[in-house]
């Protein structure tokens, strides 16, 4: 579970990850909101020094941006027939410069520096929100991801060696059961380590 | 099975946390932590590549949807809620758990991320309606709350948001996501077979409630055993 992230030692790797968090919102605003051609050519610009700047490989860059360009290639026609060229070009530029952009963020800042961003942004909610919670939470999920796809695979093979490939609720049940047992043990484990009492 | 340990459980947290008492929330116990977490995970798992596919590869069918219609289903609604609402957060985290590998924060910017959104509405929905579709869980409605909340509030959050952000018609919007419709309705159908299924061989996952137009002698009676 490495994530998006791509490691390096750029200005924008070595950025605080709320700086980074903060000029990206006002950076998609911005775009959102910019009415010209012209602006948004200045600001393809812009996006474009910044991924010279992190010089990420380009391989990765293009997965993050590539399911976009699917959309695309769905709502341009349709916003040609329905707003005309330009409508069309400016919703296409816009989107493509806030996923870049998004994808920048993402590749060049750890998992763990977003988790912590996240945390110091839920600060004022405190009285509400329990971060402690909130972070085991979230190691336990990360942790169970590879754990429930062991499952998965589990579960299908059982399927095909009793022969029932055809029957999906002979899948889904017993994935969720293992499921809720893999949730109540590490429940005991967690009340067996002092969590909560 | 486990209300009684959970309440006994609760007037001791006061020790552990916030000086501000907050009396008579439910705060979640290490079971339901572990539960949320785990079907956050499932929902992930379901996204993974090769994890399944029916029939040809013609139209890429991703099961997440039915991760999330089960964590409704299964969980109910606060704790199906939560684990959509952990796994959105680890997706904007920067983990690739969305299927075909998508993760970060461009899945936010994009012009789906209405859909990731009515995620958390079609799971409360689901989870409330299932509440009440409980202990007996008649197959009939349980398909029609099934599908109101994981095709219909879905839909709904995610059509006008996809039309929003390209600027397409809010037609043509809806037309496009009907390729998914099939697949949807099936997933349906598939969570609704498996929840009769988990609810008869794992009871007290959910405690059932009446419904709000019920009398309010069942409701008092609810709350009693509560």
């Amino acid at each position: 579970m490495i994530g998006v992230f791509h490691p390096g030692r750029s200005l924008l790797h070595r950025a605080p990850a709320l700086l980074k968090l903060g000029l990206l919102a006002a950076f998609v605003t911005a775009v959102a909101l910019q009415g010209s051609l012209m602006a948004l050519a200045v600001a393809s610009v812009l996006v474009m020094v910044l991924f010279l700047i992190a010089w990420l490989p380009l391989r990765l860059v293009w997965q993050q941006v590539v399911p976009i360009l699917w959309l695309l290639a769905f709502a341009v026609p349709v916003q040609v027939v329905f707003g005309g060229w330009e409508a069309a070009a400016m919703m296409a530029v816009r989107l493509v410069l806030a996923v870049a952009l998004a994808a920048l963020y993402t590749l060049t800042t750890p998992v763990s520096a977003t988790l912590d961003a996240m945390q110091a942004l839920l600060r004022p909610f405190r009285r509400w929100i329990d971060a402690d919670r909130v972070g085991l939470t979230l190691a336990l999920t990360i942790r169970c991801v590879p754990l429930l796809a062991e499952i998965v695979r589990e579960v299908l093979e059982a399927r095909k060696a009793r022969g029932a490939e055809g029957s999906i609720a002979a899948l889904a049940v017993p994935v969720i059961v293992r499921a809720l047992q893999t949730a109540e043990h590490l429940g005991d484990a967690l009340t067996a380590r002092g969590f909560d009492d | 099975m486990s209300s009684a340990h959970s309440t006994s459980t609760s007037d001791s947290d006061a020790t552990t946390a916030v000086p501000t008492p907050v009396p008579r929330r439910p705060r979640s116990t290490a079971r339901d932590l572990a539960q949320i977490a785990v079907f956050a995970a499932l929902i992930a798992a379901l996204g993974l590549p090769g994890a399944l596919s029916i029939g040809g590869a013609a139209v890429p069918i991703t099961f997440q949807t039915l991760g999330v219609m089960l964590a409704g289903a299964i969980l109910g609604a606060r704790k199906g809620v939560l684990a959509v609402l952990l796994l959105i957060v680890l997706v904007a985290a920067g983990l690739p758990l969305l299927s075909g590998g998508r993760g970060g924060l461009s899945v936010f910017v994009g012009p789906s991320v209405g859909y990731l959104l009515g995620w958390l509405l079609g799971a409360a929905v689901i989870g409330w309606a299932t509440a009440r579709l409980l202990p007996r869980y008649p197959i009939a409605p349980a398909l029609g709350w099934t599908a109101l909340g994981g095709i219909v509030a879905i839909y709904l959050v995610g059509i006008p948001v996809f039309s929003v952000v390209t600027g397409t018609p809010i037609g043509a919007a809806a037309l496009a996501s009907t390729v998914f419709l099939p697949g949807d309705v099936f997933k349906v159908v598939v969570t609704v077979l498996v929840a009769k299924g988990v609810h008869r061989a794992w009871p007290g996952l959910i405690e059932p409630r009446s419904w709000p137009w019920a009398r309010r002698s069942v409701a008092a009676e609810s709350t009693g055993t509560a």
